[in-house]
């Protein structure tokens, strides 16, 4: 009986400990086609350069993945995760779930020249509490993707004020295009469009400011922003119908030629080739300029890597977020994902105009946002995005929607 | 007396007690797996209300403040509203269930086929109805689209409009509800006394009349299950709505069910406190509901024993 129970004990131990020294253990989330493509080939090639560790790679499923991660970090915790910036991976950090990972930043020793210098511009987007808490590998653009034989058709030029840009929305709607196409159905692409209106309007900090709860929804600086959404709400400048659609839903209207632009991040652009277009009728531009001399600050939603505080394998964790981190690492990753590195010495894939023209906006960038739901903590982007929605399709309702956005606001942040 | 002495020695305490306990050792596994899995959530669950907790820091014990906040909670209301609506328009599946089944009530060639299909919807999934019925509410391009051109509501989008949105999804779940009722009601027809209806015919009661004072009647116990499990697939609707609405627009085709959901555990929720109290909400008007009905299956099966 004993002999059993021990042998039983054994098989038990041997089954529950799923790694051991010189084991690294990494969850993604990446189930889509390119990022896991992506993993797939920086894995290996760690490997390669670090003969003596072994990964085991989890995939989780994107959407499964968010309600995942908060049972692993705690229960089963693997030597590195992947996550997102901002606001987005403060809930783990508050519950010291993460990793205090400064060391790396800091330690210009650890890797090819300064890695505080190379990522400066994504360094306040990893910061908490004057610490970081992971290293960025990826991130995208957000601006304007339009149909460049619908501008040329109706003698459109690309805009660069705001006055240019509601002028051409008229123009084409009396062609009869809509002249913005979203699918709001999932609410976030509406956040999107306040977003780049608020950061024109009002700038980098006052959406910062915003979204970390320091200013009410009823100020008059808000106001503002949603009159310069008035202009393209009232006349109608908007699909149709678009609480009805998801993202993609609303591309075939663009597709189709029924309707010239979309707000959007860079990843729109693979499901629009897809579906046809090419670069000689797809186009890209900077979200116009509405309050004259506000720098222009950018939307970048940026994907990061971590390690949880209960890690098993902190040594290798670590040496993995430093290859992370390499200029030459970064361009290989973005090259199959269709992004941009964040490391300032890592090239982009040639021939693809739609990322040269972000990495030169971005570049010159004076801040970078995450995204409305990443910078403001989830109950508030959840009320606001749905606010937002419900604006959209009743501008008339503004005031009240404010309203019950501040109430939301005092709630939030107490 | 000696022998009847040692007779009653012999007689165990388990034999003594033998037909009193073997009934809960058969319970006993059901029982366990019952108690775990579903009654102590529910006090876990009404526990957990008085909290607040994001499901990763530790929580916080805020006394009734989520049942505060949920009494000035706009999207409360809307999803409360909209359950009542369920409740009231969910119950068409009952009479059409009904209707169908008596249409389907006959011996023709293929009838076993017809009465398959009908009873189809019930078998595919809530989440492939809900996609379907999706794609038919699509404007432009919809299967229903051409008969609101007729009608002048040109690209007119049901899911996206606030007033329409919620009876959409209804119309969608009456699908299946309908199939289910069908069924219940197919199988009470089958048991109804041929010679009642016979005995009827004679005292002249036809049509309607032998309907109403003669089949229905018979067909009790099967309206009884067919407006419980009616009532309970209209409290607890969600799947539908998730699929098919995800809440919007802006919160107006919620219900309390899905908006527990959106609130506890989805991508912008853990607010499992506020979840919570929402789920306790839910369960205090299902709690009645089934209470109701439990009292008055109680009373029937007494009057039918006397």
């Amino acid at each position: 009986m004993k002999k059993i129970i021990i042998s039983l004990i054994m098989m038990f131990g041997i089954i529950s400990s799923t790694s051991f020294a010189g084991t690294l253990v990494i969850n993604t989330d990446t189930s889509d086609a390119a990022p896991k493509e992506a993993f797939e080939y920086i894995i290996k090639k760690f490997e390669e350069e670090n003969p003596d560790v072994t990964v085991k790679w989890n995939v989780f499923d994107h959407e499964g993945y968010k309600q995942s991660i908060r049972n692993f970090l705690n229960t089963d915790p693997p030597d590195v995760a992947n996550w997102y910036a901002g606001n987005r991976m403060l809930p783990f950090v508050r519950a010291g779930l993460f990793e205090d990972v400064s060391d790396i930043w800091k330690d210009s020793g650890w890797v090819d020249g300064n890695l505080s210098e190379n990522m400066e511009h994504a360094k306040k987007s990893m910061t908490i509490g004057g610490k970081q808490w992971g290293i960025p590998y990826t991130y995208y653009q957000w601006g304007v993707y339009y149909r460049k034989d619908l501008f040329t058709a109706n003698g459109i030029s690309v805009p660069k004020t705001w006055d240019d840009f509601v002028a051409a929305c008229a123009t084409l709607k009396a062609a009869g295009i809509t002249p913005i196409t979203i699918g709001s159905k999932y609410l976030w692409t509406t956040a999107g469009v306040f977003d780049y209106l608020n950061l024109r309007t009002n700038g980098y900090e006052f959406h910062m400011d915003l979204t970390l709860g320091k200013i009410p929804y009823t100020d008059p600086k808000v106001q503002a922003v949603f009159d310069k959404w008035d202009e393209l709400v009232k006349p109608g400048y908007f699909l149709e119908n678009h609480a009805a659609l998801s993202w993609q839903e609303a591309l075939t209207p663009m597709v189709n030629g029924e309707a010239a632009m979309y707000v959007m991040g860079n990843f729109a652009v693979a499901p629009l080739k897809e579906a046809g277009l090419r670069d000689s009728n797809l186009g890209f531009f900077q979200f116009p300029e509405i309050t004259p001399g506000i720098p222009m600050a950018e939307e970048a939603p940026t994907d990061t890597v971590h390690i949880p505080s209960k890690a098993k394998n902190k040594t290798d964790a670590k040496r993995f977020l430093i290859f992370m981190s390499r200029a030459d690492v970064q361009e290989e990753i973005n090259k199959i994902l269709g992004q941009l590195p964040i490391n300032k010495n890592s090239s982009v894939k040639k021939g693809d105009p739609f990322l040269k023209a972000g990495l030169n906006m971005l570049n010159n960038a004076y801040a970078m946002a995450q995204f409305y739901d990443r910078d403001a903590p989830a109950q508030m982007a959840s009320e606001g995005m749905k606010g937002f929605q419900e604006y959209m399709s009743n501008p008339d309702r503004r005031q009240k929607i404010l309203e019950r956005l501040e109430k939301v606001r005092q709630k939030v942040y107490k | 007396m000696e022998i009847n002495n040692s007779k009653a020695k012999r007689i165990t305490w388990w034999q003594k007690n033998q037909v009193k306990i073997s009934p809960w050792i058969f319970l006993a596994p059901g029982l366990i797996f019952f108690s775990i899995y579903v009654i102590a959530p529910i006090f876990v669950s009404i526990g957990i209300s008085f909290y607040q907790w994001d499901g990763l820091s530790p929580s916080i014990y805020v006394g009734l403040q989520n049942y505060i906040e949920l009494l000035d909670d706009e999207y409360f209301y809307i999803s409360l509203w909209n359950n009542l609506k369920w409740l009231i328009f969910f119950m068409l599946a009952v009479p059409i269930g009904l209707g169908l089944a008596i249409f389907l009530n006959q011996i023709v060639f293929g009838i076993r086929l017809i009465k398959s299909l009908f009873f189809f919807p019930f078998v595919i999934s809530q989440v492939v109805i809900g996609l379907i019925f999706t794609w038919f509410y699509q404007p432009n391009y919809g299967v229903i689209a051409p008969f609101l051109n007729l009608i002048g509501l040109e690209g007119f989008s049901i899911l996206a409009n606030e007033n329409t949105a919620t009876y959409g999804i209804i119309f969608a779940g009456l699908y299946p509800q309908i199939a289910y009722c069908l069924i219940l009601y197919l199988t009470g027809l089958n048991n109804i006394n041929p010679e009642q209806i016979e005995a009827g015919r004679m005292d002249g009661a036809k049509g309607f009349h032998l309907f109403w004072n003669i089949v229905l009647p018979q067909l009790r116990h099967a309206t009884f299950l067919a407006i419980v499990v009616t009532v309970i697939g209209a409290l607890r609707s969600f799947d539908m709505v998730a699929i098919m609405t995800q809440g919007g627009p802006y919160g107006y085709s919620n219900v309390l069910a899905y908006y527990m959901f959106e609130q506890a555990l989805s991508e912008y929720g853990y607010r499992m406190g506020y979840g919570s109290a929402i789920a306790t909400v839910l369960f205090t008007i299902m709690m009645f509901y089934i209470l109701f009905f439990i009292y008055r299956m109680y009373r029937n099966e007494r009057e039918d024993n006397n």
